[in-house]
């Protein structure tokens, strides 16, 4: 069973194929034409209808989507997100009272600058996919992933969320009850041609504004240097996953969009949770491949197509003509054992074929994780959370943690022996000695502290770069960390990064100079009681 | 004795990049004494057709996992995958899910 290439020939019986036509379980009179899960066969209405139900029932299960609220569909042109758009377009233009209510927008982030693709090659599939969103008639906003260089540094913070009401069942009903009541309240007839005519109108504007500015080649070679900078195919795929989620994450912000919906199918995300296990992102498994991702705060990711095998959507593209795009990415064509995620995959699938309900098992595992403290949690300090993927920082653990051991077992395996002043609570383990004699004269009031000069002092003192890109460790979480590892030239990230990364480090400097001033939140408390 | 078999093949979903990206393929498939059988025609296709990285495309007497097939809009797995015999004017399409969405 743990072999690599294990042979069961002989010992396993032969999955049963059937020869005569099998009719459908479900209406068990028309012919199947496809096989789902292990052994349903399904006729193509039944099918139809099966497939529009899981979607519509999956949102209704999760009551997280409001009607009227406005929500950002992550279509990359694959089978699975331009599945997702189709399933959004039939759940809105149904006239039954169950139907979806939200208005939907949709963003594509062409990434063909990290994956080498050529300017023509790029336009080609913007324009492909440009008619496709034409045709749903949405707004819709293509950003390249070059214009990650120029974010503001405000989309590493977790906003507060919007909506301070707590996401009952209750508070769902009452919310749609009255959105129907305002509905009809309206002229009934010219409702729908108001919401038509005001749609149309923004997306006239929109669709200037959907293009965004054209994009310069220095910045393809700027984003291309990033990119060249990262060692391992795994770390580039984690840090293309990273940028592109802050890409979204600020058009969503900036564009009004409280939900953003991602396409993640069943299979996808079984090879999501484990190749993230291998990355060391398990602390936040829950969020990273639960139905919805809280951690930004005001803006909340979710995944209705998760329970979708991939095998059901590819036909249900087939079927009835779901246009999509194929954007070869970074791993395409890649060897086997190119990178964890890739070789997660083969893995996956190859024991999907044997054992068919592999994906499905590791789904229902998922399902069963949920996040452990309740997500807007105001009394974490914001530096709290990783700089990269604001999930919760898991490296400032005590003196005896695990992750200490790691540190000090990567410190010993080293050439090189541990460096003056080093400690194993240290940020910056096996810094070489040089660099504190090159600091020259430190102004910082904590003029005595060696750690305070080895460490960089952010805007105490004009000293190099390189105090900065240690301090950069610091401040992200245990998986994050090994990708920027990987990374040769830590400057080459995009100046958000860097500047919320110094910031973030003063801060934390200016409130260790002032801790002894500070109440923790219990002593506080007391006072007040005590005064009381 | 089968006469030649014209047989269109369709790619999709990555698949193509294999083939020239070129989606659509009418083939003809040679005359030979057996009729042709879905385990020839990808032996037929891994010599004839690809143009590189075979392991993408078949692995041992099969697809390689994550390659769907449909025979005239409708799974294999219900026509008997491997040894379902062709016809002539069939549709056979290969739909790989490798590239998410």
């Amino acid at each position: 069973m743990c072999q690599v290439d294990e042979e069961y020939n002989g010992q396993l019986e032969h999955r049963v194929t059937p020869r005569v036509s099998k009719k459908c379980v479900k209406c068990k009179e028309n012919t199947a034409v496809l096989i789902i899960r292990a052994g349903d066969a399904f006729c193509r209405g039944c099918f139809k209808e099966y497939f529009i139900h899981k979607f519509r029932a999956m949102l209704g299960k999760n009551r997280v989507i409001f009607p009227g609220e406005k929500v950002l569909l992550a279509v990359s042109g694959g089978p699975a997100s331009s599945s997702m758009l189709s399933q959004v377009q039939e759940g809105l233009s149904r006239d039954a009272p169950k139907k979806l209510r939200f208005v939907p927008g949709i963003i594509y982030i062409d990434e063909g600058g990290a994956s080498g693709q050529s300017m023509e090659e790029r336009e080609r599939a913007v324009a492909q996919l440009e008619s496709v969103f034409r045709a749903t008639n949405y707004h819709y906003h293509i950003v390249h992933l070059e214009q990650v260089l120029s974010l503001p540094s405000s989309v590493l913070e977790a906003g507060s969320s919007a909506t301070e009401k707590p996401q009952t069942g209750s508070s769902y009903k009452a919310a749609v009850d009255q959105f129907i009541q305002t509905k009809k309240n309206q002229h009934p007839d010219l409702s729908v041609e108001n919401a038509q005519s005001h749609l149309s109108s923004l997306s006239m504007q929109e669709v200037e504004n959907g293009v965004t500015s054209p994009i310069t080649p220095e910045h393809t070679q700027a984003l291309q240097r990033l990119f060249a900078s990262v060692r391992t195919l795994t770390a580039k795929e984690d840090l293309l996953h990273t940028l592109r989620l802050h890409l979204i994450l600020h058009t969503a912000r900036t564009q009004g969009y409280t939900k953003v919906m991602m396409g993640d199918s069943c299979s996808r995300l079984a090879i999501k949770l484990l190749s993230n296990i291998s990355l060391g992102r398990g602390a936040s498994l829950a969020t990273d491949t639960g139905f919805s991702d809280p951690r930004y705060g005001d803006v909340v990711i979710v995944r209705p197509m998760r329970d979708y095998s991939s095998k059901e959507i590819a036909y249900y593209n087939r079927m009835f003509d779901i246009p999509s795009v194929f954007i070869p990415g970074l791993d395409t064509k890649a060897q086997d054992k190119a990178s964890i995620q890739h070789v997660t995959e083969s893995f996956v699938t190859k024991l999907q074929t044997d054992f068919p309900s592999t994906v499905s098992t590791i789904y229902r595992t998922s399902e069963k994780l949920h996040t452990a403290c309740p997500p807007q949690n105001t009394n974490t300090q914001p530096f709290a959370k990783c700089l990269l993927c604001v999930c919760a920082l898991d490296t400032k653990l005590e003196e005896f943690s695990a992750y200490q051991a790691t540190l000090i077992s990567e410190q010993l395996s080293q050439r090189r022996g541990p460096g003056p002043g080093f400690t194993p609570g240290a940020a910056a383990p096996g810094l070489p000695p040089a660099s504190s004699a090159s600091q020259g004269q430190c102004y910082s009031s904590g003029g005595g502290q060696h750690q305070g000069c080895m460490t960089g002092e952010g805007g105490c003192c004009s000293s190099a770069k390189k105090p900065e890109t240690v301090d950069l460790k610091s401040l992200l979480c245990y998986s994050c960390r090994l990708t920027i590892k990987d990374m040769t030239a830590e400057d080459a990230l995009p100046q958000y990064i860097l500047s919320e990364a110094e910031r973030r480090k003063r801060r934390s400097q200016m409130r260790e100079e002032i801790s002894e001033f500070l109440l923790e939140e219990d002593e506080a408390i007391l006072s007040v009681n005590g005064s009381l | 004795m089968a006469a030649p078999i014209a047989i269109h093949l369709e790619f999709g979903g990555g698949a193509e990049l294999l083939f020239g990206s070129v989606k659509e393929h009418h083939v003809t498939l040679p005359n030979q004494s057996a009729p042709w059988d879905m385990k020839q025609l990808l032996v037929w296709i891994r010599g004839n057709m690809l143009k590189e990285r075979p392991e993408l495309f078949v692995q041992g007497d099969t697809v390689r996992p994550g390659i769907l097939v449909l025979i005239n809009d409708a799974d294999w797995e219900l026509m008997g995958e491997l040894e379902y015999e062709l016809q002539d004017k069939d549709n056979v399409v290969f739909i790989s899910t490798l590239h998410g969405g």
